[in-house]
């Protein structure tokens, strides 16, 4: 990893390094799913931290650091952790945030005070409990089909096999529990079960992979992904994939910009975890803004496009008003300014909204301002046909009082069709005027 | 009162030292320790109703990356990037791009708050962890003051440290007094809040800073973990003693308070405990003793009221079954005076045991008694309450029928659930809607009354 600049990337190592990265973000990503469906996202964090007593314990009752124990003693604190949470929220009636920030800050505490008693004769520094080390993963390997095979790596894939199995045989049991409890007890599933089944995979994940790549990893694995797949689709199944298959992109990413990213500035790699997490934060972010339903982009975009589809709309309405009032027979012309002036609108929308209806053949412009075209007329006699028997409608059947519909009807007469004005125009009694005493227009085919 | 339990149990060892304050290190420890608990108290209380009681948690992850990078910056400006104040404040920026983040994820999307904390708290930490692997690379030296805004060093607080706390904890506790009402009503209703015209929004962030602000002071003192704590514990503690949030923050700057001192304090005199592990361990001993024994919302003392209520359901069961029983057995024109047990059983679906203990009871209160062949007759006085009860049930099968239509085979169920928290006030609103004041007797069931008609009702 010391090598000189520009790029230091071996297959050798770096291969192994994504591909303990890849398998510990699938492996959390697909049980992720569940926790952020069912709003335990921090459950991830809070084992992680947790199980630090596991880890003394174990290492104080065998007197060793080799890994079977100590796996052992922390799934066991990881699962008390999940227990103890559930119990301080049910018979505490504690929020569940907080019963888990209790459970987990006081067990994390009880691990530091033992490693601290026995600090003369132990090393175990919860830094490296905690962050792991990924860079570290090619040198620890194990024999498998005559191949040195980079432990962590054997773990991992094991986990993400099994967490596969666990999910696709009980997609269904997840999927009712994840959004009804109730229904699925009714139902006959075991809620409960799956639950706790959940809860030991969950802490089985956090452990064997934070004792390899670190705690931060996993705990942006199990929300980040998940997270933005929920951003991208609205289906389950679309998200356990959709959530693995960013996992596994974001953890090659982390590893290549570790090692790429502070070369740009002279540097040697940085923390592959962190740059890792870093990476599932870009996915996240893009997600956010640019996800194409939920996006905040797309969906400012589509406010802008019907914001302005009922200006126009508007305009048109004006237009429509001010030639009933005039006695001649052409239709008027009205300038921008007074436009505007009774719109409430701004300049920029108003002349985005004029060149579009111009476009699609709706007014003409001429030297005094806009005026309708003939086309343009029959649209607008729609929309103030909508506008009035809405009115009349809402005085007739809704009981409202005539000063208190011009505002109802001024929303309602943007989504009213044919179909419905007829009908509109069927369910009250036949009138020429609206409760302000202006003519209904008719139909423009009618008229 | 745990605390002052906890506080004699620290005087058994030699606190008399730390009480005087003859040593100067700890004086400062112990006082600075002590003010961060109250204010975090005060803070936390507000969190922790607002349903954000984790915000410290993510918070305390996200200052990470600022911290580390105004280290690069003063390194790269000034040559020693282990200046306080630099440090503090870019903590601070990355803390409130957190909870930026944590806001706009929350207004944008239908993530909920849980998964919006998990995602800023990973992904700020791993940006820290990623520059801190820069930082470890620069000339001027390696991170290693930047470790004890992880672990914190409350050891080694300074007078300056144990200031600024103090500064801190009274600038929380001075806006907590002065925004009280905006702020409870911002954790209880904020919907009612925003329509009385306090912008929640604005309200949230003073809220967010004063979070923010206690936890940068605090980080570099105690440490991130202990700080969490600090903001949780406490606050969650005192939430078992009282329903009034006013009382509750006093609770809470009592407890976190006197968690952090006689943490502070044990640790100062034994050797081998670490500071922050003791105070989290303190204020998690008053946790679970507040649990058990609070006076408003205690496990131990919810347990016997429930007790005390489901006694009392059975007893309705019992007087109601009795006079049921007995009402047939007139209608039968066989022998109307006691009810037999093995009637009652088949009534209801109580055990043995559970009948015997209930028909013990009533007999202790002179509701019921038995007569030879042990079956069983009421009393006087238990007839009166039987009839009560009957009728109040009748009432509202009656009720249920009529208005609210519900088929009537159907609403024994309903009305046995309801019938035992029905006060005097609705028995006469529903006389007067049934039109039934006239009669002084439990009107006839509006159904037939089928042995074991009521299952898991009964329970």
């Amino acid at each position: 990893m010391n090598a000189p600049l520009p790029l230091a990337w071996s297959w050798a190592l770096d291969g192994w390094i994504v591909a303990a990265g890849v398998l510990c973000a699938v492996a959390s990503a697909l049980l992720g799913n569940f926790l952020v469906l069912r709003r335990m996202s921090l459950l991830g964090d809070a084992i992680s931290h947790a199980v630090l007593p596991g880890l003394a314990a174990a290492f104080f009752l065998t007197g060793q650091r080799s890994s079977l124990p100590m796996f052992v003693g922390a799934v066991a604190v990881g699962l008390a952790t999940a227990f103890l949470t559930e119990w301080v929220h049910r018979y505490g009636e504690v929020d569940e945030g907080a019963s888990l920030g209790v459970v987990f800050t006081s067990l994390f505490a009880i691990g530091l005070v033992m490693i601290v008693q026995a600090a003369d004769h132990v090393d175990l520094d919860p830094g490296c409990v905690l962050y792991g080390a990924i860079e570290l993963t090619p040198l620890d390997t194990w024999e498998v089909l005559g191949r040195p095979i980079p432990r962590v790596v054997v773990v991992l894939a094991a986990v993400v096999l099994v967490n596969l199995l666990y999910v696709t045989l009980f997609f269904k049991e997840l999927k009712i529990t994840a959004f009804d409890p109730g229904l699925a007890t009714t139902s006959g599933f075991r809620a409960g079960w799956m639950h706790y089944s959940l809860m030991t995979l969950v802490a089985v994940t956090a452990v064997a992979s934070f004792e390899s790549v670190g705690n931060i990893l996993v705990v942006a694995m199990f929300v980040t992904p998940p997270a933005t797949a929920r951003l991208l689709t609205d289906r389950l199944s679309t998200m356990v994939w959709l959530g693995a298959a960013i996992a596994a992109a974001a953890a090659a990413l982390g590893h290549l910009s570790a090692v790429a990213v502070p070369a740009w500035f002279g540097l040697r790699s940085t923390t592959t975890a962190g740059m890792m997490a870093v990476s599932v934060g870009l996915f996240f972010t893009l997600a956010l803004f640019f996800a194409p339903h939920q996006g905040v982009v797309p969906k400012a975009w589509r406010r802008l496009r019907l914001s302005l589809r009922i200006l126009g709309e508007d305009v048109l309405g004006v237009l429509f008003r001010a030639d009933e009032q005039t006695v001649a027979a052409s239709s008027i012309s009205l300038p921008a300014g007074q436009l505007r002036a009774r719109l409430h609108c701004g300049r920029l929308p108003l002349r985005l909204v004029l060149w579009e209806l111009y476009r699609r053949g709706l007014v003409y412009r001429d030297l005094e301002g806009v005026r309708l075209t003939a086309k343009g007329a029959g649209q607008a006699r729609e929309l103030v046909r909508s506008h009035r028997l809405w009115e009349h409608y809402l005085v007739e059947r809704a009981g409202l009082a005539a000063d208190r519909i011009h505002l109802q009807a001024e929303r309602f007469e943007h989504v009213t069709d044919r179909a419905m004005r007829d009908q509109l125009d069927q369910e009250t009694s036949l009138t020429e005027t609206d409760p302000h005493g202006q003519a209904i227009p008719a139909e423009p085919d009618d008229a | 009162m745990n605390a002052a339990v906890a506080i004699a149990v620290g005087s058994l060892f030699g606190w008399a030292d730390v009480l005087l304050l003859r040593d100067y290190n700890t004086r400062v420890v112990v006082l600075g320790a002590t003010l961060l608990g109250m204010g975090a108290g005060v803070v936390g209380s507000f969190t922790l109703l607002r349903k954000r009681a984790l915000i410290g948690d993510a918070l305390s992850h996200a200052t990470l990356p600022g911290i580390a990078t105004a280290f690069l910056v003063g390194s790269a400006l000034w040559g020693d990037g282990k200046s306080l104040p630099l440090l503090l404040a870019g903590g601070a920026v990355s803390g409130v791009m957190g909870v930026g983040a944590i806001l706009l994820i929350r207004r944008y999307t239908r993530l909920s708050e849980d998964a919006a904390l998990g995602i800023v708290l990973s992904v700020f930490f791993g940006a820290g962890v990623a520059l801190l692997g820069i930082v470890q690379q620069m000339p001027t030296g390696h991170a290693a003051g930047l470790e004890s805004f992880i672990y914190g060093k409350t050891a080694a607080m300074l007078s300056r440290d144990a200031w600024l706390i103090a500064g801190v904890a009274a600038v929380c506790v001075a806006a907590s007094l002065a925004l009280f009402k905006e702020l409870s009503l911002l954790c209880f209703d904020p919907g009612f809040a925003a329509s009385r015209g306090y912008s929640v929004g604005w309200l949230d962030t003073v809220l967010m800073a004063m979070v923010v602000i206690t936890t940068i002071v605090g980080l570099q003192a105690v440490g991130l973990i202990l700080m969490i704590a600090l903001l949780v514990i406490p606050p969650a503690a005192a939430r078992f003693w009282t329903e009034d949030l006013r009382t509750m923050t006093r609770i809470a700057a009592i407890l976190g308070g006197a968690s952090a001192f006689v943490g502070a304090t044990l640790s100062a005199t034994y050797p081998k405990l670490p500071s922050g592990a003791t105070i989290v361990l303190t204020a998690a001993t008053a946790f679970l003793l507040s649990a058990l024994f609070g006076s408003k919302r205690g496990v131990v003392l919810r347990w016997f009221r429930r007790q005390a209520f489901l006694r009392g359901v059975a007893m309705d069961h019992l007087l109601r079954s009795v006079y049921e029983t007995l009402e047939q057995q007139r209608a039968e024109q066989a022998d109307a005076d006691g009810a037999s047990i093995a009637r009652l059983m088949a009534l209801r679906s109580w055990t043995p045991a559970e009948l015997r203990r209930v028909v013990h009871r009533a007999e202790r209160r002179e509701l019921v008694r038995r007569d030879s062949q042990g079956a069983i007759r009421l009393t006087a006085r238990g007839a009166v309450e039987a009839e009560r009860l009957t009728r109040q049930h009748r009432l509202w099968e009656m009720y249920l029928i009529t208005h609210a239509e519900v088929a009537p085979a159907r609403v024994d169920r309903g009305a046995d659930a309801i019938e035992h928290v029905l006060d005097p006030e609705t028995i006469r609103h529903l006389e007067s809607l049934l039109d039934e004041a006239a009669i002084l007797v439990p009107p006839a069931s509006p159904h037939v009354i089928e042995p074991g008609a009521l299952g898991e009702a009964s329970s």
